[in-house]
């Protein structure tokens, strides 16, 4: 066994040394070979960094939200209907939320005016989402005004910015007490946006929703775990169109790696010519052609996948991020939290290693089969 | 169809694989009818260079589907958050009907390339090719069952709709269920322990002895082969029946791919690496006892031999004191003295 390891370390030296003879060659493949991987990887660990946010984001949200449906379009919840919904066994808590958009011409885009169900804001004030304090310049104490879709004219203080932090799910967001929201919007007295429900025991959510299409046929049951599936699939969706897009560069690459792997120079074959008239045979000189292919691999994979990680989480995958991400204007700047994952390096593995191993074979084993003879006459 | 990274990975190894086993036919057909050592002819030379191309070919195919039965499994996993009703693997292995027989396929694919890439091995070794035409009669058999794998894994990911409303392993791994599966859930554990214990032990015994003695003899290499085959099937049934109701700590759950999830620690890859090395290993002693009488092979396949069996008692030993260990820490009573 002991001599086995020595073997291959002496075949890993001599594979060093000869990957070192012809290094602007090598150099030129690995970088070439490194920014494939890099580039596969960049897309990988961005939507893996998406999906893991849109879970942590969805974890909060309640389990079952109820909308109102007149004629296919969503309607506002009329008074009396959370009387109608009684009691359902398994519902913790039902909660009646107020929301809406308002287009404001000053950005040209849509903030999210809602009340908040756990805090009492007081009349005449607002807190605000991060990104639009930054695109409006506020600051806690600012004055701000609104013109509302009636035509008025409505005048707020700013009581607080929104941290940093929430940015994902705040960026957008207006908070104001129900009175403001009523008159803002001239909501009706007693209507209500949707209604919310926390479910304790998730395998009870999809009765729960069951249930309440049963007692009102109006009504559209959205559950957490259907809006985390779509994400899921969504972000799955973006990632494989891309990588079914650089597939192209796959090929490219598998190209660049069999031309560079069958151009052996002249030297080259000497080289290979002498090993064999001093005894090594073909499995040597495959088993030493292996290795200088494991070598190569490698070190791409690792300097890919750092580059990679460097990219996306320390300057936020600037080069996929407009494909990936989807758009708006109020975009949340955010911060994605690395994380490596098995699944990932695996397919990574098999994207890159595989094709490359499966194209370098046939030139490689050219090479191998060389006759000692043949090529010292030349 | 999904588009999921990593679909299309094992797509493409699949893909690739049968490309190059079924370029590698041909030539394998070549070898079977020309193949003579004693001839210096130019066709011969050519052939005999050219194995060295086809077996590397075939070697990396086989090393990749290795490596894919991984990546199936801990992708069914990862995917079941799409389905709805899947809680784990089985959930989308059961999507349609072509999941299980996709996932079976694979497990034949691993088997069979793990001994071929032995055989392969021990063929290299030797100065006069004894095997080569065996070999290349094997790879003809090889690429329908590659192909098939990948038909079948083809058919099944074409097929994964994300909604169609699926079952979880409860209803799968019940002692109700017919089929297989109920078979193995209903199993009566103190049987099902007995066959467990009583194969494994069996094995480690054959292999134990195989290892220890000085010259073991041909009956001993393909005993310990036979037993190690014998405990792959009475493994699954062990942790369908009983183990897997010990890591979960609950009298009913009897699947076995939610052990491979994070709440469970993993359990479930610490189990079936060595499981599916041991026996890999075992079978291939076995394998080898066929070839013992070889003139070239005499004195290759013992030492051979002597580290596959090693290599086999160790994962075998491992895979059976881990889950000795994971009945020994569970909180579930099943047996009551």
């Amino acid at each position: 066994m002991t001599d086995w390891f020595h073997k291959q370390r002496y075949l890993i030296d001599f594979s060093l040394a000869a990957l070192g003879r012809r290094k602007v060659r090598n150099l030129g493949l690995l970088a070439a070979y490194s920014l494939l991987v890099f580039v596969l990887a960049s897309v990988m660990l961005f939507t893996q960094g998406l999906r893991q946010e849109a879970k942590r984001v969805l974890a909060e949200s309640p389990e079952v939200i109820l909308q109102r449906l007149v004629a296919g379009r969503q309607d506002l919840i009329p008074p009396g209907y959370l009387e109608q919904i009684g009691r359902i066994r398994g519902v913790q808590k039902m909660e009646a939320r107020l929301w809406g958009y308002y287009y404001d011409p000053v950005v040209k885009a849509n903030y999210t005016f809602m009340v908040p169900g756990e805090r009492q804001i007081p009349s005449g004030q607002l807190v605000v989402g991060p990104a639009l304090a930054r695109e409006r310049g506020l600051v806690a104490g600012n004055l701000i005004s609104f013109r509302s879709y009636s035509g008025r004219l409505f005048t707020f203080q700013v009581a607080e910015v929104l941290p940093q932090a929430s940015e994902l799910m705040s960026a957008d967001l207006v908070l104001l007490g129900a009175e403001d929201f009523r008159a803002f919007f001239d909501f009706p007295a007693g209507h209500y946006t949707d209604i919310t429900l926390s479910v304790a025991n998730p395998n009870e959510v999809r009765n729960v929703a069951a249930k309440l299409a049963a007692a009102l046929p109006d009504s559209r049951p959205i559950l957490r775990e259907e809006v985390q599936r779509t994400y899921a699939s969504l972000f799955d969706w973006r990632e494989g169109m891309v990588l079914t897009v650089l597939a192209g560069a796959l090929l490219a690459f598998a190209i660049l790696a069999w031309d560079k792997a069958s151009g052996l120079s002249a030297e080259e074959r000497r080289e290979i010519g002498i090993l064999k008239a001093i005894g090594w045979e073909t499995g040597d000189v495959l088993r030493m052609k292996f290795w200088e292919g494991v070598l190569i691999s490698l070190s791409a994979f690792l300097i890919g996948y750092l580059a990679a990680w460097v990219h996306v989480f320390h300057l936020d995958g600037a080069l996929f991020r407009p494909v990936l991400q989807g758009w708006a204007v109020l975009y949340p700047h955010f911060r994605l939290t690395p994380q490596v994952d098995g699944l990932q390096l695996a397919t990574l593995f098999f994207f890159t290693v595989f094709p490359y191993t499966a194209a370098v074979l046939v030139p490689i084993w050219r090479a191998a089969i060389t006759d000692p003879d043949a090529v010292m006459r030349t | 169809m999904l588009f999921q990274p990593a679909i299309i990975a094992l797509l493409l190894a699949a893909g690739l694989g049968v490309a190059a086993l079924g370029g590698a036919a041909p030539f394998a057909w070549q070898i079977l009818r020309r193949w003579n050592l004693a001839s210096g002819s130019e066709g011969q030379l050519t052939m005999e260079r050219r194995t060295y191309l086809f077996s590397s070919l075939v070697a990396l195919v086989l090393g990749v589907q290795l490596a894919a039965l991984l990546l199936f499994v801990f992708n069914a996993d990862r995917m079941s958050e799409m389905f709805v009703g899947a809680m784990c693997a089985v959930g989308t292995l059961q999507v349609n009907a072509w999941g299980f027989p996709a996932l079976v396929a694979q497990i034949a694919v691993f088997f069979a390339a793990s001994q071929w890439l032995l055989i392969n091995h021990l063929d290299n070794q030797a100065r006069d090719y004894p095997l080569v035409r065996l070999k290349y009669a094997l790879l003809l058999l090889l690429v329908p069952l590659l192909a098939l794998s990948f038909g079948l894994q083809l058919a099944y990911f074409k097929g994964l709709r994300a909604d169609v409303i699926t079952s979880c392993c409860g209803s799968l791994f019940s002692g109700e269920s017919r089929g297989i599966s109920g078979e193995m859930a209903g199993a009566d554990p103190r049987l099902a322990m007995g066959l467990y214990f009583g194969s494994l032990g069996l094995a480690v015994a054959a292999l134990g002895s195989y290892v220890l003695r000085p010259a073991p003899g041909r009956g001993n290499g393909l005993l310990a082969g036979l037993a190690s085959g014998l405990v792959f099937p009475a493994a699954l049934t062990g942790i369908i029946s009983f183990l897997s109701l010990y890591i979960y700590e609950h009298p009913h759950h009897h699947c076995p791919f939610c052990i491979l999830k994070p709440e469970y620690g993993y359990r479930g890859y610490a189990l079936y690496l060595p499981l599916f090395l041991g026996c890999a290993a075992g079978l291939g002693v076995g394998v080898l006892q066929l070839f013992r009488r070889r003139p070239s092979l005499a004195a290759l396949v013992p030492p051979l031999a002597q580290r596959l069996a090693w290599v086999a008692l160790l994962a075998l030993v491992l895979f059976l004191g881990l889950s000795a260990g994971m009945v020994w820490q569970s909180n579930l009573i099943l047996l009551e003295h």
